[in-house]
């Protein structure tokens, strides 16, 4: 690949009303609006050419993250992506969360927030130019200072050494003169060869204050005078507050004042736990609303009848499936089922809120600023900029933090209560309060010819809609693509293909859980797919790879995964394989499951896991592996355990448990293996997810001869 | 009544609900919130602190039960983030989102002070009361006998002081050892 000359719009590295001003203002718009989060450091750094680089006369470089960091590793990865092209000292490095500014808006989504695996994919371009246009800024500045052609000058490791002299200057000394240089107008990125960041096993760079306690999550927020705050929420979903009485919760030692807000009723007090003693104590009458009588049988009636009525949206149409059945020696149909998930981010829901009349501050764990910030604004009756939003670290996020209900409630109850509070959920709010991973019901025709190759496959997906909350507009003739997304695009060379979805709502809200719907299209598709393989007495792993012929990328981390595993080598006694491939947020997936089923008791165990990944160019191997193991872990927990259940409108489940996770004991070895590529970059947060139920239940098939159709797996069904 | 325990080696006085639970005493009377909640009910392990040099869990400890005893939370488990566990930690690059791994970290310290190298089933028992959701069990495994592997090695050479024979309860005492070499063979992908 030869180096790229990229031309730079100033709009897009200039602060808004900046352009065209002088550099001195340039420099002083950005610390300005960063400096409640850190004070200290943006009076230090007077060079600031752009939205992510702000550099102090200590040397100090600061990156402000635009993204939000879940434990995906955005700190460290997009911190790479300057630092290669701005030659700066990876150990000086310091990194703030960006405020909520158009600046910042996500390339992708056109708004500011994190998600769908877009970060790196997003930011890789305009943080490289935003890297380069600072370091060309720089090495101007000492060009100036010499008194030589720029091209005698070359950066370096936070410095600008004269080639001919070999004199160096540091960038902090450069840095007064850099700021009153024009921004070029083209910068030259740096040609991949010549990376020595991006690609390399960079360590984390927030691992050190997640080891000692010193990171600032959501619920670490202390302000001057905040109160803590809980909500009492309707168990029943959807339902609201007919009456209360607070009496015996003003009574309890530490509570403040008890205010009803739209969520629910809001005790605060001057702590979390004495919060928490006052909801105890509130005598509340619901009004229970459309849902009381709501069970999971009646849900899952829903969609088995959705999946059955025609007309549903078409997502997909190849070929005639018609034709395609007439022609078939053999028809094998299957329904497959898939349960609501939460999230169950480590960290439960919180949030802290200022309201005052000139203004509002929001310190939140957040996946979606541009929206938080509106959404404030609206309820505080002041204008989105007069809102900070500020971005703290994340426990967790698969999506859960892209809602606003956390950022709703504290900002409610601080202008109720005129004071800093901060709102903390429990556990039990978190888990009976989620936007749940949708249910969905997926109905299988397929037909093969006489060699028992596919000649038709049929699909007809029933489940609640994400996208028609969240993005109504995307909603096109009833289709959500996110209900069908790891269905619609079965990669497999199969000439009649038909997919049709039938947008079936609940009652119960459901939002994005990490991978979204490949998470349980990917079992679908993938298990189904393993039946045809069966069915035609031909192996899963060589039938998959005959029907990839076309698709290259797929084919590729199928057959390396099969490798690595020793694919069709022995095993140890009772142990069995299976595997799934999965393209999805741009990226390919593979993984091998090895299996064991206990046979008098049903339980299933999950020794090894080897996964390959093509995600285009690697920038940070260990952020690969790291995403691998974490993706494969999220969708492993859901296969072996997860399932919200509703009963009277209300969620069954309430902590860890009765709504399990996979722990320590359970932990299998998971080998992840890196297909090289020069393509560009594409997800890695949630790629490693979708393949791992079908890849265990395809092994538990291998193991039982029994099919799982129906998640969470359950041992009972297995002996 | 005013309540007195010892906090990361000093003395501390709190006045609060006996029964409040330490966890949240830590947080939000001493605003000490590096220890986390993560459940209320002993399930995840995020609370984990050591109580005499037990690990446990604060969420539900109430601060009457801790009246006259030495607590030590993440804050106070080593200055300048130098116990075994957390320079492992650091060198297998163990966090993603982080938020367990507080309660993780008191854990594994705790284990190694009471079984200084210990074994993958003696780990998986030790550990398996705490959840991580980032799934980072493996990098953890790995850490925990990267660590072992740090306090035993200067322990044979080094006669500095710090040497000594560790007791069980003595995990705040752990000495603070400098790893061989931080930096190599960071549990990376092939």
């Amino acid at each position: 690949m030869i180096s790229a000359t990229v031309k730079v719009d100033r709009r897009e590295f200039l602060m808004g009303a900046a352009v065209g001003a002088t550099g001195l203002v340039i420099g002083f718009y950005l610390p300005n609006r960063i400096e409640a989060r850190g004070a200290a450091e943006a009076a230090a750094a007077p060079f600031a050419p752009n939205a992510w680089i702000r550099i102090g006369t200590d040397d100090t470089v600061t990156l402000v993250i635009d993204k939000s960091e879940m434990g995906q590793g955005v700190v460290t990865s997009l911190s790479m992506l300057i630092a290669d092209e701005l030659e700066c000292d990876w150990q000086k490095i310091r990194t703030v969360f960006a405020p909520a500014a158009k600046e910042y808006a996500n390339p992708v989504f056109g708004i500011q927030g994190t998600g769908g695996s877009t970060s790196v994919r997003g930011m890789w371009t305009p943080l490289r130019k935003a890297g380069a246009q600072a370091r060309e800024m720089l090495i101007a500045a000492a060009a100036e200072k010499w008194s030589v052609d720029k091209a005698l000058c070359r950066a370096e490791n936070s410095q600008v050494i004269h080639t001919q002299t070999k004199e160096r200057l540091s960038y902090g000394s450069l840095a007064e003169a850099a700021r009153k240089l024009p921004a070029p107008s083209d910068v030259k990125l740096k040609d991949p060869k010549q990376f020595r960041i991006v690609g390399k096993e960079m360590k984390r760079l927030d691992s050190a204050d997640k080891t000692c306690g010193r990171t600032e999550f959501g619920i670490d927020v202390r302000q001057p005078g905040m109160l803590h705050a809980v909500v009492a929420r309707c168990p029943v979903i959807g339902g609201k507050v007919a009456s209360f009485n607070a009496d015996k919760a003003k009574a309890v030692r530490g509570v403040k004042q008890a205010v009803q807000i739209s969520s629910g009723v809001a005790v605060v007090a001057d702590n979390t736990w004495s919060a928490m003693q006052g909801r105890n104590a509130l005598e509340i009458k619901w009004e229970e609303g459309p849902n009381a009588s709501l069970t999971s049988a009646a849900i899952r009636r829903m969609l088995e009848e959705g999946a059955s009525k025609p007309g549903g949206a078409v997502a997909r149409k190849e070929g005639d499936v018609t034709a395609g059945f007439r022609s078939a020696a053999k028809k094998i149909e299957a329904v497959y089922e898939t349960p609501f998930l939460a999230h169950a981010t480590m960290e439960p829901m919180n949030c802290a809120a200022h309201v005052r009349a000139d203004g509002c501050d929001v310190w939140a764990p957040t996946q979606f600023q541009g929206v938080n910030q509106m959404t404030a604004a609206k309820i505080a009756g002041l204008k989105p900029e007069q809102v900070n939003i500020h971005t703290t670290y994340l426990g967790g996020g698969f999506g859960r933090r892209a809602e606003q209900d956390f950022v709703i409630e504290a900002v409610e109850i601080s202008r109720a209560a005129g004071v800093p509070v901060q709102v903390t959920w429990s556990r039990e709010d978190d888990m009976q309060h989620d936007f749940y991973r949708p249910a969905s019901y997926s109905r299988f025709e397929a037909g093969l010819d006489a060699e028992g190759w596919p000649v038709a496959w049929s699909n007809r997906i029933a489940c609640p809609s994400i996208m028609s909350r969240f993005f109504p507009g995307s909603v096109k003739n009833g289709l959500d693509e996110s209900s069908v997304e790891g269905a619609a695009d079965l990669p497999y060379a199969i000439p009649n293909i038909f997919v049709d979805y039938q947008l079936t709502e609940t009652g119960i809200p459901v939002g994005f859980w990490r991978s979204v719907g490949h998470s349980q299209n990917a079992f679908f598709s993938e298990c189904f797919l393993d039946e045809l393989a069966a069915a035609s007495g031909k192996d899963p792993y060589e039938f998959r790879r005959r029907l990839l012929q076309k698709a290259p990328r797929h084919l590729g981390v199928l057959e390396l995964a099969a490798t690595k595993a020793g694919w069709g080598e022995a095993l140890p006694a009772g142990r069995y394989r299976g595997i799934a491939v999965l393209s999805s947020f741009g990226s390919y997936v593979a993984e091998v499951a090895e299996v064991s089923v206990d046979k008098k008791s049903g339980e299933v165990r999950v020794h090894r896991v080897v996964g390959a990944v093509d995600c285009g160019r690697t920038v940070n191997p260990l952020t690969i592996e790291a995403q691998m193991q974490s993706g494969i872990v999220f969708g492993l927990t859901a296969a072996l355990k997860g399932a919200i259940t509703i009963n009277k409108g209300r969620v069954e489940q309430a902590n860890f448990d009765d709504y399990q996770m996979l722990r320590m004991a359970e932990m299998p070895k998971i080998e992840v293996h890196i297909v090289a590529s020069d393509q560009p970059s594409s997800g890695i947060g949630e790629p490693g997810t979708p393949p791992i139920a079908p890849a265990v239940c395809n092994a538990i098939f291998a193991a039982t001869k029994k099919r799982i159709r129906r998640l969470p797996i359950r041992p009972e069904e297995l002996v | 009544m005013a309540i007195q325990f010892t906090l990361n080696g000093e003395a501390r006085s709190v006045d609060v609900d006996p029964q409040m639970p330490l966890l949240w005493v830590l947080r939000d009377t001493l605003n000490l919130t590096g220890t986390k909640f993560g459940c209320g009910m002993a399930l995840c392990g995020a609370c984990t602190v050591h109580i005499d040099g037990e690990a446990t869990r604060s969420c539900i400890t109430p601060v009457s039960e801790v009246a006259g005893k030495t607590v030590t939370t993440i804050e106070g488990l080593s200055a300048d983030v130098g116990h075994p566990v957390q320079k492992a930690w650091i060198e297998l690059d163990v966090p993603q989102c982080g938020y367990c791994q507080s309660g993780q970290i008191m854990s594994a310290a705790a284990l190694l002070a009471r079984k200084p190298r210990p074994g993958d089933a003696e780990i998986d028992d030790a550990m398996s009361g705490n959840i991580c959701r980032c799934g980072t069990y493996q990098r953890i495994r790995e850490a925990i006998h990267r660590a072992a592997q740090m306090h035993a090695a200067p322990a044979q050479q080094d006669a500095s002081p710090e040497k000594k024979t560790k007791k069980p309860g003595e995990t705040a005492t752990m000495a603070p050892v400098e790893p061989a070499s931080v930096g190599a063979g960071a549990g990376g992908a092939e």
